[in-house]
């Protein structure tokens, strides 16, 4: 079996003090990992500490040397005024625009403040899925979506998992049922 | 009204420096405003003016001061930074403060703080062209590294973080870059002046262009023409320079403000 993605081990996070944890997981290649929890629960908290903007108190956290991190906010930046297109958005992750799935492509061309929410959380995802990098955080990617969208996003999830990672933070249970090849319980 | 004065080789080097501070102001102004910190261009604008006059009862050249005060003031800027706007009102007003009261308590200063409020553009020559001419040179080369970093940094905040770049240095190089610009700029058209082109041509191209390029492309445009009529109204009308060129920008600021209403 080759050497996961990511591996956490024993891990305890939080900010001034310990809010989440221990958890240990891992996340292999090809594999599409859930992490749920009720609100509160230190998702968020778990996420901070894989990215670095919360702190580790305890345990360890390996990624396979060389993996490239994408990472998609919870809260992406969305200014009143934000002149700047789909494609120009993708370029900046380096995500194929080109190779869009038809979902995406009529997103692409005008601003992406003209977009609704749901839009551009989809644009935001693909700007991570489209990546070329290795493993992927998603941050509660359903926020703003109707049924019709989460349906599509389900599908790229799984068109364009093979060969990298993917870390799901969500509450939403049935989402991932579909979706992950693990999931894992946050505050059980 | 004399047009041949407009084309007189006495306001070539002053031309130069106003048009390069055309050309900068404005393109930088995009990436001040898409980080929302346009009030921090005011605050390290007023901070160099500031040190323009603290600095010029003691010490000469003024540029040279000017230029170490926008170095501090980017410093300060970076450590007051999670503070936001708050931070930025306060280094305004002491930078205001701070240049009205130095100016009362000397010589010198009162005909200073006068230039900053003024602009003195047509008094410019070969020290502002050479170093306005560095500037030029050192943003186009570089601004395709810079830009793709300020963007990727602005949307998507925890890619360089999840990556072990906890601190990219190009934060560090886009404030030092705008504080020394805005330096340059208080020194040669006024703090008003200078912060209007970094505030007013982004402000009317964000709500119009189509995309990034275009509204960088749309923003110095607006700014060179506005450049280009005020250069010639206020010597042909004998007014002060920076008033007029405010006075230029808010005109097309309008044609935003009447879209909105439309």
């Amino acid at each position: 079996m080759s050497e996961p993605l990511l591996e956490v081990r024993e891990l305890v996070a939080g900010y001034r003090g310990p809010v989440v944890g221990p958890l240990s997981f891992s996340v292999e290649p090809g594999e599409i990992v859930g992490l749920t929890g009720p609100n509160g629960c230190g998702k968020s908290t778990l996420l901070g500490a894989l990215i670095g903007t919360a702190r580790v108190f305890s345990g360890s956290i390996a990624r396979r040397p060389g993996t490239r991190v994408m990472v998609q906010a919870q809260r992406p930046v969305r200014l009143p005024e934000m002149p700047i297109t789909g494609h120009e958005l993708l370029r900046l992750t380096h995500a194929q625009d080109k190779g869009a799935p038809p979902t995406v492509r009529p997103l692409l061309d005008g601003r992406v403040d003209r977009l609704s929410g749901g839009q551009f959380q989809l644009l935001q995802v693909w700007a991570a899925l489209g990546s070329p990098a290795d493993l992927i955080y998603l941050d509660e990617p359903t926020n703003n979506m109707d049924p019709g969208t989460i349906e599509a996003l389900g599908g790229l999830l799984l068109a364009w998992r093979e060969q990298r990672g993917v870390l799901v933070v969500t509450h939403e249970h049935g989402f991932l049922d579909r979706l992950a090849t693990r999931i894992v319980e946050v505050g059980a | 009204m004399n047009f041949s004065l407009v084309f007189d080789r006495l306001f070539l080097l002053p031309f130069l420096n106003g048009l390069a501070l055309a050309l900068l102001l404005p393109l930088l102004g995009c990436y001040v405003r898409l980080r929302e910190e346009w009030l921090a261009a005011l605050g390290l604008a007023q901070a160099a003016a500031a040190g323009v006059v603290l600095g010029g009862m003691f010490l000469e050249p003024v540029l040279l001061i000017a230029l170490v005060a926008a170095a501090l003031a980017a410093a300060a800027k970076a450590l007051l930074a999670r503070s936001g706007n708050d931070a930025y009102a306060v280094m305004i007003l002491f930078g205001w403060s701070t240049a009205l009261i130095a100016a009362a308590n000397s010589v010198h200063g009162d005909d200073l703080s006068r230039a900053l409020i003024q602009g003195q553009l047509y008094f410019t020559g070969l020290p502002h062209l050479e170093g306005l001419a560095g500037l030029v040179l050192l943003t186009a080369a570089i601004l395709p590294w810079i830009s793709r970093r300020l963007l990727v940094g602005r949307f998507f905040p925890d890619m360089f973080r999840a990556n072990g770049l906890a601190k990219p240095h190009h934060d560090l190089v886009f404030d030092l870059l705008v504080a020394i610009t805005l330096a340059f700029a208080a020194t040669a058209i006024g703090v008003f002046a200078a912060f209007a082109l970094v505030f007013i041509p982004p402000w009317i191209a964000f709500r119009f262009a189509p995309g990034w390029k275009k509204t960088l492309i749309g923003s110095v445009a607006i700014a060179v023409v506005c450049y280009l009529i005020s250069f010639a109204a206020a010597i042909l009308l004998d007014q002060p320079f920076g008033p007029v060129l405010v006075a230029v920008l808010l005109v097309a600021a309008l044609g935003r403000l009447l879209r909105r209403h439309h």
